[in-house]
């Protein structure tokens, strides 16, 4: 590499441009290179995403229903007052995506800060540790399901065995309607603490040691250091687990589709927006209605998300 | 520091590198992470050990708390998970669909990652990155009447197609993050020897992002696996992939859990062998990004 690099505006592109290798499509390439490059995924990305998010709001705007190809009329926001005034599916299908978002965050969290902070220093035998951190987030999301509906069987699962020895008498887990869901977002922070934890990792091993040795030297313990050194410098990564973890919580679909079926199960205990919408489309055919809970869905997706980064550009400051 | 220790000789100054080489953990911390620790990798991974256990093991045995831990292993839920249900095509299909996504995905995302890499094209970045926030049951149902129209929905072409919904805004977002972090001055000074612009990509910074590209392709590669919604409704009874055929599973009267555990093993096995080979590119493309200010 030469020494003396010249600075970008002096390339002598212009000058070997059409009498390059390729000739003049040659030079047409690499000038318009940016796009060229860019063009085809953004092409494909538009077809298979903005077209359907258009349609899905002009869905919601008809009466569309029973099959994709039966006529539909325009009735303006009528599907938007029907979901809005909708106590018994749409509201409580709100609250339970809220709460098994945020408490299933709380926990991953919390769990992945102690989790990463364990394995922040080196030690004998990190390599199976991060294996078993690994092996949960790879598994595929219905296995995980399934493997939980056995675990948690109230009759034959091992749960129920384990709390029978210390006398804890059979709980009804997946298949109460009390239970259900503090049981998904059990399974949920069984799957994605390791994410939050791989995350977290990766923030603390890029921070300096020096703010933390100063406080060291000053005679902070180690409650003082990680509450008011590591933990104020890490808000930042933490911000951006909770956004990358959130939006795919809000989402979950496999989990608790894999475990109670239709609905959500028969009380619906565990349909969250997207069980909901899936099931007014796939199972029921509101097209129209469902796209208008879509439409609401995406729009707390992307409130939550909007909120977070500018919590994110308040913490980095 | 002020005050002088007393029991020892050495001048203030001699005493800070001292502190220093104290250890950096107490005794207790140490005895302390060492149970945490095997607590955690006993909360992650006897869930997985349990299905695998009722994967080898008869109906009834499963029935029977006394045989937990100790039973006569069987292979019998493989034999008819794999024989008698087909799995062996459902197998191939998942296979199919994640590596034909990945690899079209890689095509189109890597110079597009790259472009807005360079020419810090953020607002179009940020139309690729929606789609990581979208939800996947607003797009099936357009999907799913195009498709229908045309009468491609249960062809491997439509599945595809969905699950580089997928992988192709993981592949930006991961490579755009890689890009970001090569230096200009390789493709610079390539110029300056008498490359073009779009040699240089070919010919310096792409066999550079082979490690990115690996990253980014591994993990659209699992997710794709992993896809359960986008095959419920689009694949056919020829390209059912393997989250949908163990769904299939249960929907009988009773379920049949050994056979049911054996598929989630047959399922999950794959993936978990290709993670523990491909770790470090897991880890680093699951991280992407996130550490940046």
């Amino acid at each position: 590499m030469s020494v003396l690099n010249p600075p970008r505006s002096a390339q002598p592109r212009s000058a070997r441009g059409p009498a390059g290798a390729g000739g003049n499509f040659s030079a047409w390439a690499n000038r318009h290179r940016k796009w060229l490059f860019a063009a085809p995924a953004m092409i494909f990305v538009g077809v298979l995403i903005v077209f359907p998010l258009a349609w899905t709001l002009y869905l919601s705007l008809t009466d569309s229903q029973g099959s994709v190809r039966a006529a539909t009329e325009f009735i303006g926001l009528q599907n938007y007052l029907t979901v809005l005034t909708d106590t018994d599916r749409f509201w409580p299908a709100v609250g339970r995506t809220l709460s098994f978002t945020g408490l299933a965050l709380a926990f991953e969290v919390v769990l992945g800060m102690g989790i990463a902070l364990l394995l922040w220093r080196p030690f004998r035998g990190e390599k199976w540790v991060r294996v078993a951190i690994l092996l949960p987030l790879v598994a595929t999301p219905v296995a995980v399901g399934m493997m939980w509906r056995l675990i948690f069987d109230p009759n034959i699962g091992f749960v129920n065995q384990l709390l029978g020895m210390v006398g804890i008498p059979p709980q009804p887990w997946l298949s109460g309607q009390d239970t259900a869901l503090g049981t998904t977002i059990f399974m949920d922070v069984w799957q994605w603490t390791p994410m939050v934890v791989l995350i977290l990792l990766a923030g603390l091993t890029s921070l300096s040691d020096e703010p933390d040795e100063a406080a060291r030297v000053d005679g902070a313990n180690a409650f003082q250091r990680f509450f008011y050194i590591t933990l104020p410098l890490m808000m930042p990564t933490v911000i951006v687990a909770i956004l990358l973890r959130g939006i795919d919580a809000l989402k979950t679909f496999d989990i608790l589709y894999a475990t109670k079926g239709k609905g959500g199960g028969s009380f619906h205990e565990v349909e969250t927006l997207n069980v909901y919408a899936y099931g007014l489309s796939f199972d029921y055919n509101q097209y129209g209605l469902s796209s208008a809970v879509l439409i609401l869905f995406f729009m707390i997706i992307i409130g939550s998300m909007w909120l977070l980064t500018m919590r994110k550009k308040a913490a980095s400051k | 520091m002020t005050v002088l220790n007393e029991n020892t000789p050495s001048t203030a100054a001699g005493n800070r590198p001292a502190r220093r080489r104290k250890p950096l953990a107490s005794r207790a911390y140490k005895v302390f992470r060492v149970v945490a620790l095997i607590v955690v990798v006993l909360f992650l991974l006897a869930p997985l050990f349990w299905m695998l256990l009722a994967s080898l093991k008869t109906n009834v045995d499963i029935y029977d708390t006394a045989k937990a831990f100790l039973f006569p292993p069987t292979f019998e839920n493989y034999a008819n998970v794999l024989q008698r249900n087909n799995y062996f095509v459902f197998i191939f299909n998942s296979f199919w669909v994640a590596f034909v996504s990945t690899v079209l995905s890689i095509i189109l995302g890597v110079p597009a990652a790259y472009a807005m890499s360079r020419f810090t094209m953020h607002r179009s970045a940020l139309v690729v990155l929606m789609a990581r926030v979208i939800p996947g049951v607003s797009l099936l149902v357009p999907w799913y009447y195009v498709f229908s129209n045309l009468r491609m929905v249960g062809k491997f072409e439509v599945l595809i197609l969905s699950h580089m919904f997928v992988a192709l805004p993981l592949i930006v977002y991961i490579m755009m993050s890689y890009f970001d972090s090569l230096p200009l001055e390789l493709e610079e000074s390539a110029e300056v020897d008498g490359l073009t612009p779009i040699g240089a990509f070919r010919l310096i910074t792409l066999p550079l992002a082979v490690s990115g590209i690996a990253t980014a392709g591994i993990l659209s590669f699992i997710f794709s696996w992993n896809n359960f919604m986008f095959a419920l409704v689009l694949s056919g009874a020829k390209t059912k992939t393997l989250p949908v055929a163990i769904f299939d599973f249960v929907s009988y009267a009773s379920i049949d859990w050994g056979g049911l555990m054996a598929a989630a093993t047959v399922v999950t096995i794959p993936i978990m062998i290709i993670a523990l080979f491909t770790q470090k590119y897991i880890v680093s493309g699951l991280t992407a990004g996130a550490t940046k200010g």
